[in-house]
């Protein structure tokens, strides 16, 4: 069975498009029994939450084989880092995962500050961690809402995007004037102090969550369908799950209570008191909805703690407006919504960085695909892509 | 120009027995219905998909204009370029383009589709979607506010409005002078002499 379009074909040029000269990756996937069909899926799909193109090979209904075929979104950030000084490489780090750009702000900053060894003022501190937690449960949000809509309630959506979401970015937008991409944490501290009564509007928004988490869980969490599309589809066993390296909620949902917040305490993560949910049913799609799901909760305990605690005081450290980092290497990584991000930074003395990698979650979460989908149904797959929860602009950088 | 959302300028009212006629051109009709009803594809590439999905949502609320997003380039007239489109996803975009329907419409969202933006130097960006395909309406920002997508849609439908004004004046035509008409008939029995 050929079909006369299979999915390898390059589009056609139309004499038009100079770019489409540019090189041509092929995935390497060949038919060979009879019955056997091969589906593309992708790079525009509208639950592949992105640009992600997944090529499936096909026995009936059942997936025999799946290769994912990254690159889409491929900007080149590592080598334009090399191009930028230090703080303008902070601008490319809010559009690298632009769901929680205010951690890979943090992730780019702890690297930079191990190399300069700047001290941060408490204030600046507590701040970026009330701003990266409202970041994490935006981040989650977004994942409530749409992964609903991939398995057919488009209601959650409208309540987890359209409302409370918008509330953080409003708070986002108070504090730093951007509703996406911030460029608010700086290296030595945080662009500006958070203005008058901001702290109070976090606390009164972390009260009006409490509730409306009951209203998601009768919307979703509780929906039978929803618990029949996730229920034992997708599983992931702790040691699979480790031997491959995904991180974040990823693996907790497989059991392994890894949080670099509990294990590797960065900032001031250690005065405050949360639990780290993991996952019971063995690392199924339910489990790594729940574990989301649960974090937000822990999140919001967290910036309540730390809008009690926050001091008073400056809020950048003494950072000056042209640095040069002493030669050497560095590596920070925190815990980011979506796993470990880390930053690799060589420095040779001058204002630019002489290498910059992300060791970026998505990207080394994704290997669990191929293995997850393997034997499952068509419709399966966007529950397995739904669940792993990532952002293509992490995984191509 | 005329407003995007006057619909009556196009309507001739008739007082008749018993209620109101309303007279228009076909061309109206259609483009008034078009404007009202500009179905987006659901195709998000990068940072600007997050605020197009937030003009979607409860808040901003795009329905009310009839934008609602449709999951395939078949039923869609709008192509809203959404990211960074890099040199590898140039040709599905261009594929994309190539299988909406007719008459079909482009809004380049954000820096990087306009020209690049922060990438502006990087070796793997394609440097602007309208190197690729024509586009209609430019929003600048990085990423452009929800608001400014509502004014992109507003703008496209001054643009289909202005399409019926374009058609109005063939329909219309103004008689031609006496001197055009001689030369016409000059012209007419010149060739039926030859």
């Amino acid at each position: 069975m050929t079909s006369p379009t299979t999915p390898n074909t390059p589009p056609k040029n139309h004499g038009q498009a100079t770019l489409a000269d540019g090189p041509v990756f092929e995935t390497k996937i060949e038919q060979v029994g009879e019955h056997e069909m091969i589906l593309n899926m992708g790079p525009q799909h509208p639950s592949t939450h992105g640009v992600l193109r997944v090529v499936l090979k096909l026995d009936g209904e059942v997936i025999t084989e799946a290769v994912p075929d990254v690159g889409y979104l491929h900007r080149g950030l590592e080598k334009l880092s090399e191009n930028r000084t230090y703080p303008m490489n902070i601008v490319l780090s809010d559009r690298n995962d632009y769901l929680s750009a205010m951690n890979n702000n943090w992730a780019f900053c702890l690297a930079v500050e191990k190399l300069l060894k700047v001290e941060i003022p408490s204030r600046a501190e507590f701040i970026r961690v009330i701003v990266g937690e409202l970041n994490r449960i935006a981040s989650h949000m977004v994942f409530y809402g749409t992964y609903g809509i991939d398995l057919g309630a488009f209601t959650p959506f409208l309540y987890s995007f359209g409302r409370d979401r918008e509330e953080i970015l409003d708070l986002f937008e108070e504090i730093c004037g951007a509703r996406i991409t911030y460029n608010f944490i700086r290296v030595g501290g945080v662009m500006l102090d958070a203005p008058e009564g901001w702290i109070e509007r976090v606390k009164a928004f972390v009260d009006r969550m409490a509730p409306r988490l009951v209203e998601y869980d009768k919307l979703l969490t509780l929906n039978p369908i929803f618990i029949d599309r996730n229920l034992g589809i997708g599983r992931l066993p702790a040691e699979k799950a480790l031997a491959l390296g995904l991180t974040g909620p990823n693996l907790r949902a497989s059991g392994p209570a890894l949080d670099l917040r509990k294990d590797h305490p960065y900032s001031v993560y250690k005065e405050f008191h949360f639990d780290v949910p993991v996952g019971k049913g063995g690392g199924d799609c339910y489990d790594r909805f729940m574990v989301r799901r649960q974090e937000i909760t822990e999140s919001l305990k967290i910036v309540r703690q730390a809008c009690e605690k926050i001091p008073s005081g400056p809020v950048m450290g003494k950072v000056g407006r042209v640095y040069r980092p002493p030669a050497g290497e560095v590596f920070a990584q925190l815990e980011a919504p979506r796993g470990w991000l880390g930053s690799y930074l060589v420095s040779d003395g001058t204002e630019r960085p002489y290498r910059h990698h992300i060791r970026a979650p998505s990207f080394i979460n994704l290997q669990a695909l191929s293995d997850l989908v393997k034997g499952l149904k068509v419709a399966d797959t966007v529950a397995v892509l739904g669940s792993l929860d990532f952002v293509l602009g992490e995984v191509d950088r | 120009m005329t407003s995007g959302f006057d619909i009556l300028h196009g309507l001739r009212r008739h007082k008749i027995v018993g209620g109101e006629l309303f007279l228009t051109t076909v061309d109206f009709f259609v483009d008034w219905g078009r404007k009202s009803s500009i179905w987006p594809l659901t195709f998000g590439l990068a940072c600007c998909a997050i605020e197009m999905m937030a003009s979607f949502a409860s808040k901003f609320d795009f329905d009310r204009m009839g934008v609602f997003p449709r999951p395939t380039p078949r039923q869609a007239d709008l192509l809203i370029i959404s990211g960074t489109v890099v040199k590898k996803m140039a040709p599905a975009v261009e594929r994309l383009y190539q299988e909406m329907p007719s008459p079909r419409f482009v809004v380049s969202m954000g820096a990087c589709s306009n020209c690049g933006g922060p990438y502006y130097d990087s070796y793997s960006v394609a440097k602007g979607v309208d190197k690729i395909i024509p586009v209609d309406v430019y929003i600048p920002g990085c990423p452009p506010r929800p608001e400014a997508l509502y004014t992109a849609v507003q703008t496209l439908q001054e643009k289909i409005d202005a399409y019926w004004d374009a058609g109005k004046q063939i329909l219309k035509p103004v008689p031609p002078s006496e001197e055009a008409l001689k030369k016409i008939n000059e012209a007419a029995i010149s060739a039926r002499g030859s």
